[in-house]
């Protein structure tokens, strides 16, 4: 026989009292969670931020287990690879679920940016969420990048090759700063391994830092919404946002519905394919690094080749550099390049609509060509779309303050 | 707490000190990291020189040799193919390889030390892929005037017979030539000049 309920409870409570006088436990949940409020119109969008910080997850823990099965060595990486493929129990599993997870977190992250854009989530006062957010991008790239170096195949090898190369069109400093890069005089054990060292500690150091920057910059300011008002404007007598809810129950079990149906689909794809027809896993990376033989067709995993296709674009190789640098580091500025007086999308004129549709549509279509093989007219059409991806930011720039934008509410709509 | 009586002037001021002198320390402290970086000496000892055989390489053909885990290409040209060479100077970004990195040996029409044997680090350039040697004359996929070359299939980079870079494509510079010697008629040694040759 158990005790009475109400003494359960009341024992309960003096065991939090307990807590809370020495670790605010009681205190966080409700900042974060139970008492934080969010905007109650959140759409198909606002999934993309909680599935990115799951899959985060879910790339620390995988990692760890590959971790325990890899060897960072350019002798062995390929085979202790293939050793977690074939041997290890589970070991296939666990390997197509980081690898499959690299390619999903990128697609994540571009809903999550595109989001962003659609409804001025970089806007004022948000701009330092936007650039942590930026932050964590950059870092998301050099994580992706030195992860696909570690099974040591072909593309492995070869993108290296390609990716490091880059540095040395810096001039002066390029060819000393390559080899400082590498470790050796071309890419070697060295910079295996100390890319598998950044690739397991410091770079996934610094994205749970900037995580967690990231969602204290949004706890301070609160989330936008698709109507792109501030909620915190009409708030009740007790200082409640009117069309606030608090996170937990109301969004997290809407997150959880977002993480079952995104892992219906991960998880179709990492057993029926998980190479995605070698755009997850390219063909050329299941053959061992040769340093003697380059692959016909060299070319980074999908989430790189927008840029690489601008870097393709450019008939000159310290200009492709440069403009291939300037294109990602464009997005930081896009706070400020966005002067319309309304954030949302669905308060701007068709004009802006267009815009954006051509702009995202500019991004798919290099990273088609950033993939292809580059024959002439191919070259002609990345060289257009790479126009019309910086003309998306300068026309932004001069074209937004003007813009004839429709009545905002003072209430969000559904 | 009482903030009367404080010398704002020497707070700052042992402020500004304590982090210099840290910021100092922290810079020196970083040294030894960022060194740790460079190539090892097991690295620099690997990049010795290597040497290569010549006795059956015949006129046309291409041999391929690893220095400092590099591939270094040696061809072995025919005057033919040699005498095309002036022909695409026009073609040609920098055709007096002034802006290109080789012994000043090869800082000549056929970019060697020997017309008849280009020795040539066949890293492209530009992001430095291997391209592939197509010798043959007569229109290419990627040329209708192909004179014969390198041409690299990762950013459709195209090179003569000397390694000279065409205009118009990515790569920067001509395809480097290392340093090398001939120790006799057949034997090429791979990282050290001649005698008196920078």
């Amino acid at each position: 026989m158990g005790k009475p309920a109400s003494t359960m409870s009341k024992k309960a409570g003096a065991f939090m009292n307990w807590v809370d006088e020495r670790l605010p436990v009681t205190k966080f949940y409700n900042d974060h969670l139970a008492k934080y409020y969010a905007p109650k119109n959140f759409n198909f969008w606002y999934y993309m931020g909680s599935l990115a910080l799951m899959i985060l997850v879910m790339q620390i823990l995988t990692g760890i287990f590959l971790t325990m099965h890899y060897k960072p060595s350019a002798e062995l990486a390929f085979a202790s690879v293939e050793y977690i493929m074939r041997d290890v129990e589970w070991g296939w599993l666990i390997r197509y679920m980081h690898s499959t997870g690299a390619s999903f977190f990128f697609i994540v992250v571009y809903l999550h940016m595109f989001r962003a854009l659609l409804y001025g989530s970089h806007r004022k006062p948000r701009e330092l969420l936007w650039i942590l957010g930026m932050l964590i991008y950059l870092t998301l790239m050099a994580e992706a990048f030195m992860g696909y170096v570690l099974p040591w195949g072909q593309m492995s090898y070869w993108g290296a090759q390609v990716i490091i190369n880059l540095f040395g069109a810096i001039p002066a400093i390029g060819e000393p700063l390559t080899e400082w890069i590498r470790g050796d005089y071309f890419i070697s054990d060295a910079t295996l391994n100390r890319f598998f060292a950044l690739h397991v500690i410091a770079l996934p150091l610094a994205l749970l830092a900037l995580v967690v920057l990231h969602l204290a910059a949004l706890h301070e300011t609160g989330s936008n919404n698709p109507d792109g008002i501030e909620i915190k404007k009409n708030k009740d007598a007790d200082g409640i946002p009117l069309d606030g809810i608090p996170f937990h129950p109301y969004y997290t079990v809407k997150d959880i519905f977002g993480v079952s149906m995104f892992l219906l689909i991960f998880a179709f794809i990492i057993f029926f394919w998980p190479e995605a027809g070698g755009l997850f896993l390219e063909h050329d990376n299941f053959v061992p690094a040769n340093p003697l033989v380059t692959p016909e067709h060299i070319k980074p995993v999908w989430y790189f080749t927008p840029f690489y296709a601008i870097l393709k674009a450019v008939p000159d190789k310290l200009m492709g550099v440069m403009l291939m640098g300037v294109s990602v580091m464009i997005l930081f500025f896009v706070p400020w390049l966005d002067r319309s007086p309304v954030k949302s999308i669905r308060y701007r004129p068709l004009r802006f609509k267009l815009m954006l549709a051509l702009f995202a549509f500019a991004f798919v279509r290099l990273g088609m060509l950033g993939m292809a093989e580059g024959t002439p007219s191919q070259t002609i059409e990345m060289r257009i779309w790479t126009f019309v991806y910086f003309a998306f930011f300068i026309l932004l720039y001069f074209l937004s303050p003007k813009e004839r934008t429709k009545p905002v509410p003072d209430r969000v709509t559904h | 707490m009482p903030t009367d009586g404080v010398n704002n002037g020497r707070r700052r001021f042992l402020i500004a000190t304590t982090s210099v002198v840290g910021a100092t320390g922290v810079g020196f402290a970083a040294v030894p990291f960022l060194e740790s970086w460079k190539p090892s000496a097991k690295a620099q000892a690997v990049g010795a020189p290597v040497q290569v055989n010549l006795e059956n390489l015949e006129p046309g053909q291409m041999l391929k040799v690893q220095w400092r885990g590099q591939t270094i290409g040696i061809l072995r040209r025919t005057e033919q193919t040699l005498g095309l060479l002036p022909e695409l100077d026009d073609r040609i970004r920098d055709p007096e390889s002034q802006d290109s990195e080789q012994p000043s040996f090869a800082q000549n029409e056929s970019r060697a030390l020997r017309p008849e044997y280009l020795v040539v680090n066949m890293h492209c350039t530009h992001l430095g892929c291997v391209p592939t040697v197509v010798p043959q004359v007569g229109p290419e996929p990627f040329d209708d005037d192909w004179k014969g070359g390198f041409f690299c299939p990762c950013h459709k980079s195209k090179f003569d017979m000397a390694g000279r870079v065409y205009k118009g494509v990515p790569a920067p510079t001509n395809l480097r030539i290392p340093p090398y010697s001939f120790i006799d008629d057949q034997t090429l040694l791979i990282g050290v000049n001649p005698e008196g040759v920078a």
